[in-house]
């Protein structure tokens, strides 16, 4: 990620070492994932050990230290989704694209994660595809759904 | 926009927002909260503007896009003002007859709500039996405003109440009203809001905070989303007051980045609201300065504690301390801090406006004023649901709910979230409070209502929800982190049928560890799930260690799938869905499950047309064998001649 990108980010956020997160979330934002010069930077620039930066970025489930693939598979957790079968969509999407939550496949193509509930409870089990909710899955749907994605 | 530097001001330009609008001149409300969007609301909106220009209606009739009236069930929800016609799961194909029928003020019957027991329709919003039993005073302005523009808030007369605060009484007289008014905490704790602002306003640091806490974390709820989405200006006002009472000069609203509608929403509500003077400097020229920042949680269920969220604040990792002190004398940065959350806030204008005396005659003795639950799961209405304490389980499940769908039978309702506990079938003629729900071992919590039927496992639940909090506990003390962890591999191995005798009494052992000796809320409620789950469904858990049977024939690694040969039409359907072709069989041949390819994930149960009923599940019994090739065919009675 370009160093300037970094920097207009980290202006717009006041430059205190209190703007950690926010800062840390939106370069998560554009670039998808949190690449090691970036932290460094982060760092430098807000005079807060990669220590602590790192404590951070793995502490809090918004932050990827890895790249991300094409597509960003979130498979909801939720309570109101599990007892409506969610474990058996996420086993099927597991099986399919053959990566577990939190892994991207080796050609990039998936990147799968579980999250606790993104409020459709009305259409659970939901599957989220790069932002996109598909409601009501079962693993015969879900199948369906990551066939047509290329 | 002009700034409003008087409550005469404000009055005046409530009255010029009102004048400027035909009350009888009709206008087309489409929710565009989260749940609604995502069942294709953003279609359905194109659409009406697209319909409207095409008619060339564009003076005669206007649309809005508010927040969510908390009927996802059947979103998306459209009511037609000023006659409030409510029309229920529209498709962009239906459009142009809803714009015709509004043009002629007709009804599109088929649109309406239908009562599935009886087959009346309910054309009005307020006649639908959903709607008919609670008392909207939060989230009923929801479907009557558009968040993203200050205007709509004003004309509901907002920001009044502040202005009366600011003019009319001292920062006493609005801590004393709270304090009357009994408001409870939403959050969960259920603390008491105005004993928490005094902590706060009578510590001698000068420098206050107040903060909003919306990081709602609760798996299942989303009724501080629906708040915030919707209405943020209510919160706002809300908190400002609250700055007013306990003397502070910044605030913070904390939400999850999560909920990016909701923060869209709350910063545009900021802005507006400075551009106007009813946040920042000289508030509505009374002297009075407060300015309000957004921080965007990254993720982490523990910072929905007090002193952990306030640690994230400060840019650090949110981990909770020990409250010897409490964050209101001792918080962010070690200034006193109060923080509660949105739907507390959001009840603070309300009360500052309608009086203590108006608030308190909802609810019951201990828990006053209504409170907003996210009714999910099975259930047949899933959606908000606000209604006054102290209303029976009962008429919220059934009344509001609508029962269990597909004839199935209830078996309990989680409340709480993970903290909370499941109440049986027994206990729903139970009062919905905060000491009731206590008593019977599960808690308020934030207003989550799981409702589970007879395919449920409890054990399962317990399990779902030590798993969750092992993977949210922040690691900082040893009973949560390691004690969760334990418990969690004892019930993975009873629903895997690997349990054995004790494992229930070493669960006990633990979990009375983990309350006793855990820093902060999540450890030392982490039990709560299997204690409640143990003490109303002990038999579960015995039938999984003793039988290793699954009584709900939920769990994947004691159910098997069977297909009965008599019931077997070998119509194809589960033997083509089937993922991993598990099922053999042709036309005309009874199918049989291949049980070592079978990965039990349900699809030939579900696929099987309901006329056979011929796949079953089976738990604790042996497999029958499969019938002989040769004995496979099947006779069509009827077709042969």
């Amino acid at each position: 990620m370009d160093i300037g990108k970094i920097d207009k980010i980290i202006d717009r956020h006041g430059g205190g070492s209190d703007s950690l997160i926010q800062v840390l979330l939106e370069i998560q934002s554009e670039n998808h994932w949190l690449p090691g010069e970036a932290l460094g930077r982060v760092g430098e620039r807000l005079r807060v050990p990669l220590t602590r930066i790192r404590h951070i970025a793995t502490f809090y489930k918004a932050f990827s230290l890895v790249p991300k693939g094409r597509h960003e598979i979130h498979v909801c957790m939720g309570t109101a989704c599990h007892v409506r079968g969610a474990q058996r969509v996420l086993d099927t999407v597991q099986d399919l694209t053959g990566i577990r939550p939190g892994e991207t496949g080796l050609d990039l193509k998936y990147s799968l994660e579980t999250v606790n509930c993104v409020g459709c409870c009305a259409l659970g089990p939901v599957l989220e595809i790069d932002g996109k909710t598909h409601g009501k899955m079962g693993p015969a749907k879900a199948a369906a759904v990551l066939k047509n994605m290329e | 926009m002009p700034r409003i530097n008087s409550p005469e001001d404000l009055e005046k330009v409530r009255q010029e927002i009102l004048a400027a609008r035909d009350p009888g001149r009709p206008c087309i409300s489409i929710c565009a909260g989260t749940g609604c969007l995502a069942s294709g609301a953003g279609e359905v909106i194109a659409a009406f503007k697209a319909e409207i220009e095409k008619q060339d209606l564009q003076a005669e009739v206007n649309t809005r896009e508010t927040g969510c009236p908390g009927f996802c069930e059947r979103g998306p929800v459209v009511v037609i003002y000023p006659e409030e016609i409510c029309y229920l799961q529209v498709r962009p194909e239906d459009v142009p007859e809803i714009v015709s029928a509004v043009k002629e003020k007709k009804v599109v019957e088929r649109l309406v709500y239908v009562d599935p027991a009886t087959g009346e329709k309910a054309i009005l919003e307020a006649d639908i039996p959903f709607y008919k039993h609670q008392v909207r005073n939060l989230i009923g302005s929801n479907i009557r405003i558009d968040p993203k523009r200050i205007e709509d808030y004003l004309a509901i007369g907002g920001y009044s109440a502040l202005a009366r605060v600011l003019f009319r009484m001292s920062a006493g007289e609005v801590l004393s009203e709270v304090k009357k008014s009994n408001l409870r905490g939403r959050g969960g704790g259920g603390f008491p809001t105005g004993r928490k602002w005094e902590e706060s306003r009578n510590a001698p640091d000068p420098i206050k905070y107040v903060i909003v806490n919306a990081d709602e974390g609760d798996p299942g709820a989303f009724m501080d989303r629906a708040l915030l989405e919707g209405n943020p200006h209510s919160t706002l006002e809300g908190l400002t007051i609250g700055a007013y009472a306990v003397g502070a000069r910044e605030g913070y609203i904390y939400v999850r980045q999560e909920y990016p509608l909701a923060v869209e929403n709350v910063i545009i509500a900021i802005k507006q609201a400075e551009e106007r003077g009813l946040l920042g400097k000289d508030i509505l020229g009374s002297g009075f300065d407060f300015t309000v920042k957004v921080h965007k949680g990254a993720g982490a269920f523990v910072c929905g504690e007090s002193s952990a969220l306030m640690t994230a604040l400060e840019g650090r990792a949110g981990e909770p301390r020990p409250k010897y002190i409490h964050t209101a004398v001792k918080g962010v940065w070690d200034h006193p801090s109060v923080l509660n959350n949105v739907e507390t806030w959001a009840n603070v204008p309300l009360i500052i406006n309608k009086g203590a005396g108006w608030f308190m005659q909802f609810g019951t003795e201990r828990s006053k004023g209504t409170k907003i639950f996210s009714l999910v799961g099975k259930i047949t209405n899933t959606g908000l649901v606000e209604v006054p304490m102290g209303i029976a389980l009962r008429d919220v499940i059934y009344k509001i709910g609508g029962g269990i769908p597909g004839g199935k039978r209830f078996k309990a309702v989680q409340t709480g979230g993970p903290s909370g506990g499941c109440i049986p079938e027994s206990l729903l003629d139970l009062e919905v409070g905060f000491d009731e729900l206590s008593r019977a071992g599960s808690m308020m919590g934030s207003g989550g209502m799981i409702v589970m039927d007879e395919d449920t496992c409890m054990v399962d639940v317990a399990r779902y929800f030590l798993n969750f909090l092992t993977d949210e506990s922040c690691g900082k003390c040893v009973p949560c982190r390691e004690g969760i962890r334990q418990m969690l591999k004892l019930l993975d191995n009873i629903v895997k049928g690997k349990g054995k005798e004790g494992d229930i009494e070493l669960l006990e052992a633990l979990s009375e560890t983990a309350i006793d000796a855990s820093l902060c809320a999540l450890g030392k409620t982490a039990p709560n799930p299997f204690l409640s789950t143990l003490k109303y469904f002990r038999e579960e858990y015995e039938a999984h260690i003793r039988q290793k049977r699954c009584p709900a024939l939920s769990c994947k690694e004691l159910i098997a799938y069977h297909i009965e040969p008599e019931k077997c039409r070998a119509c194809m359907i589960c033997a083509k869905q089937c993922p991993v072709n598990a099922i053999a069989g042709g036309k005309n041949l009874i199918h049989v499950i291949d049980q070592e390819k079978c990965t039990k994930c349900g699809t030939c149960f579900e696929v099987c047309p309901a006329r056979f009923g011929a796949v079953r599940k089976l738990s604790g019994e042996p497999v029958p064998a499969p019938i002989p090739e040769d004995a496979r065919a099947v006779s069509r009675k009827g077709k042969e001649t």
